[in-house]
């Protein structure tokens, strides 16, 4: 099993914790990982992105130029990133975020309202988890226990009462993803 | 069992710092390794192990900070990155001189002068064939992962007190900015005085009444007993080409080609190693993991059964030479590389392969 | 009284400290260096900490003073030195740790490593020999050369405008909130030189007090790069660096 994943919005969504958070997951479940950001100034305000791998065995390149799946949470992301997913591949995305529908046939295309459902529970801080529930719920490449334990090693102790809320976000997202395209 | 833990490689060096009884880091800011100091910080050693952490108002401080730490015979180190390094150079060229055991990290990034602060390994040249003026050599590690970045603090400590050299982990922006999953070892406690006095003899300590007094220093003035250190010096490095090499193999048992890569580049090209493999071509790959001692022979030996060789390096072809001096023409050997913070694909090697072999 | 009974133990007044080593000093007749290392080691001497002290000496004339004072030494790389005594005693809080530096290592190549040590409160102690003149090199042109001095760089004496100015660093220093005890003293005569050795011993007893950095300046002579004798030298001193240079306490945060 290996699964490579394009995480991909503006600075201050949350990108890169999504993906540190899913990667301690992974090392929960006893698998490799790699999470390979972007960096530097591009990542005030502007886009910001991170790789992150997870596989059954050592993992080799850390740099890939196609995914398994693609998690764009804007406009930009969307054009970059809509046709480096690999043909039966799945993207993601969060229609407040776009102007334009993404236009693939060959790959699955679910989006997530995030935005709404982090405001029904009262924190837009939790919109990336919202996110992260729904990609769970297509790809269920984590079990839901090893996903705890990832957010509480990630979370740091002094904030460990938002673990429950990071907790019902990632539910928000798994109940509401929706499909739009089925290859 | 030990511990798991996910991090960045930057992060990796700060704990494993903290870990293994590093008594001293001194380090200035600098974009892709920042983290190495914001986690020292963060973590506070000094009310645990003791370590003194210190945010130097330069590199040119910060390492002679590190040389007035390592006459004291302490654990002591600190970070940089291409630009910084170039400042530090000074310093490490008195350390050579004054046989100072310290290790410096340097996570590459795209130069030269301010260059871009994306990944690169266009140093190889300065850290590798010396670092500052003078006939000396760094002992020059370079990691690959971040478990690297955690080891490479405890065996670079080693190799620095064993041969009483400057040791350089030459890491990348990569290698520096990924987190990946952190095995650590239980901890080591940091030297007593006793241990220090008995491990490190020479150092300033302050002296007893029971022996000379010590004197740490990179000056003679006299030709001649400057020419008799300098012999020191080099049969010191032979030594250390003699003990040290370490390099990795990936599927040479059988290959008819192979890739020559360190740090990163030597990840990328495992994986284009996978994809010639599953097309039924033979390939395999040679990750230096010491840069100096460079694994000439090891090269030598495969050499004399490759069709061709190929060094993929983020850079023009620096170690290319060193590669093609070790291979001592018993086979065509060719580079691929970018530059200024790019990076090649797995995919993107595999097809300069094919190029450079007229394999379609 | 013949010269047998001169050399009695009891007759003796006076005698070269403990701890100044037996090798032939290289500074040249009527330096001031040499004054100031034998106050520094009666210093070390009358305090006992012979063993708990690290003196770190400069590029320069001084960079041998490593040859001349019994305790163990580093020595550092140009201007560098309050570099290495803050990681020296940063990792070894209960030593005496001294830089010794002239105006072209510290005032000069050096400004950044003195002010960040002071701006620090690093408890290290400096001695800053202070004679306007690069020695060793041959004579040119220092930070603290007065205008109109003469000097291998500047033939024509310093001028201000092709030169800049003198730049007093002492008082610069003592504007820090790190420092704790500024001073600028002389060795040319007996009773200045009496006054240097308890402004030296000062300095190092606020460096084991942890209340920041302590700093001597001595106005020195370097009658070789000068071009004057000895006692030519330390009339010149007088008339024109004391101008500039008045030798006098400028910071004590425990007076």
């Amino acid at each position: 099993m290996k699964e490579e994943i394009i995480i991909a919005g503006f600075g201050g969504q949350g990108v890169l914790s999504m993906g540190k958070i899913l990667a301690y997951s992974a090392i929960m479940q006893d698998m490799e990982v790699t999470w390979m950001p972007s960096y530097g100034p591009e990542m005030r305000g502007g886009t910001a992105n991170v790789c992150v791998i997870i596989s059954d065995k050592k993992i080799g390149s850390p740099i890939v130029t196609k995914y398994d799946t693609a998690i764009v949470l804007n406009q930009q992301s969307l054009d970059k990133f809509e046709n480096a997913v690999k043909p039966g591949g799945l993207l993601i995305y969060d229609p407040s975020g776009i102007t334009r529908e993404p236009v693939r046939k060959d790959i699955r295309i679910c989006r997530i309202d995030a935005i709404t459902y982090a405001a029904e529970l009262g924190n837009a801080k939790v919109y990336n988890m919202v996110v992260l529930g729904a990609f769970l719920k297509i790809h269920p490449i984590v079990k839901s226990g090893n996903v705890k334990k990832g957010l509480e090693k990630s979370i740091p102790a002094r904030y460990g009462n938002l673990i429950e809320l990071n907790s019902s976000a990632i539910l928000k997202g798994m109940e509401n993803v929706e499909t739009v395209n089925e290859i | 069992m030990a511990e798991k833990v996910l991090m960045k490689g930057n992060e990796a060096i700060a704990i494993s710092a903290i870990r293994n009884g590093v008594d001293g880091y001194f380090g200035y800011p600098i974009t892709p390794q920042s983290e190495v100091m914001e986690t020292l910080m963060k973590e506070k050693p000094w009310e645990t192990t003791g370590m003194v952490v210190l945010q130097a108002e330069s590199e040119v401080s910060s390492i002679n900070m590190v040389y007035g730490g390592a006459s004291c015979g302490k654990k002591v180190m600190t970070s940089s990155s291409s630009p910084g390094v170039s400042l530090m150079c000074e310093g490490i060229s008195y350390m050579a001189g004054a046989e100072l055991p310290c290790v410096i990290v340097d996570v590459m990034r795209g130069g030269p002068g301010l260059g871009t602060i994306q990944p690169s390994q266009g140093d190889y040249n300065q850290i590798v064939k010396g670092g500052g003026h003078g006939d000396d050599h760094n002992i020059v590690i370079a990691p690959a992962s971040a478990q690297d970045m955690y080891d490479f603090v405890d065996w670079g400590f080693e190799l620095a007190f064993k041969y009483r050299n400057p040791v350089v982990i030459l890491a990348d922006g990569v290698i520096g900015q990924m987190m990946e999953k952190v095995e650590m070892h239980p901890m080591k406690p940091r030297m007593t005085d006793e241990e220090i006095r008995e491990k490190a003899p020479w150092a300033t300590t302050g002296k007893p009444s029971w022996r000379n007094y010590n004197i740490i220093t990179s000056l003679s003035l006299d030709s001649d007993i400057q020419e008799e250190f300098n012999r020191k010096l080099h049969a010191k490095y032979a030594l250390i080409e003699e003990n040290e090499v370490k390099y990795s193999e990936y599927m040479t048992e059988d290959a008819e080609y192979l890739f020559t890569a360190f740090g990163c580049s030597s990840r990328i090209c495992e994986a284009a190693v996978d994809i010639l493999r599953s097309e039924g071509i033979r390939a395999g790959l040679l990750r230096p993991i010491t840069l100096f001692p460079f694994p000439h022979k090891e090269i030598k030996r495969l050499a004399a059964r490759m069709k061709s060789m190929m060094s993929i390096e983020l850079n023009f072809g620096q170690m290319a030479e060193d590669v093609r001096l070790a291979v001592e023409g018993q086979c065509p050997v060719g580079f691929y590389g970018r530059q200024g913070g790019n990076i090649f694909t797995p995919e993107e090697v595999v097809a300069e392969f094919k190029k450079f072999n007229n394999i379609q | 009284m013949n010269i047998e009974d001169i050399k009695k133990p009891e007759n003796i007044v006076y005698r070269k400290p403990a701890l100044l080593t037996d090798n032939i000093m290289h500074y040249c007749p009527g330096c001031s260096h040499g004054t100031v290392h034998k106050l520094i080691a009666e210093v070390i001497d009358e305090m006992g900490i012979q063993d708990k002290t690290i003196g770190i000496s400069p590029v320069g004339c001084s960079v041998f003073a490593y040859n001349y004072i019994d305790i163990d030494w580093q020595e550092a790389a140009h201007g560098r030195a309050p570099a290495l005594a803050t990681a020296t005693k940063r990792l070894c809080p209960d030593k005496y740790v001294f830089t010794y530096q002239g105006d072209g290592d510290l005032a000069s190549i050096g400004t950044a490593e003195i002010i960040h040590a002071c701006s620090r409160g690093e408890n290290i102690v400096v001695i800053f020999i202070n004679n306007g003149i690069y020695g060793m090199t041959g004579g040119q042109m220092a930070p603290t050369t007065l205008l109109g001095m003469k000097t291998s760089t500047t033939p024509y004496g310093r001028d201000a405008k092709l030169n800049g100015f003198p730049i007093k660093i002492t008082e610069m220093l003592a504007e820090l909130d790190g420092t704790a005890y500024i001073t600028r003293q002389s060795v040319h005569t007996a009773p200045a030189a009496r006054k240097a050795k308890n402004a030296i011993r000062k300095a190092f007893e606020y460096s084991s007090k942890g209340i920041g950095l302590s700093f001597v300046e001595i106005v020195a002579t370097c009658n070789s790069g000068w071009k004057l004798s000895p006692v030519e030298a330390n009339r010149w001193m007088e008339e024109h660096m004391f101008e500039k240079y008045p030798p006098g306490d400028i910071k004590d945060i425990l007076k």
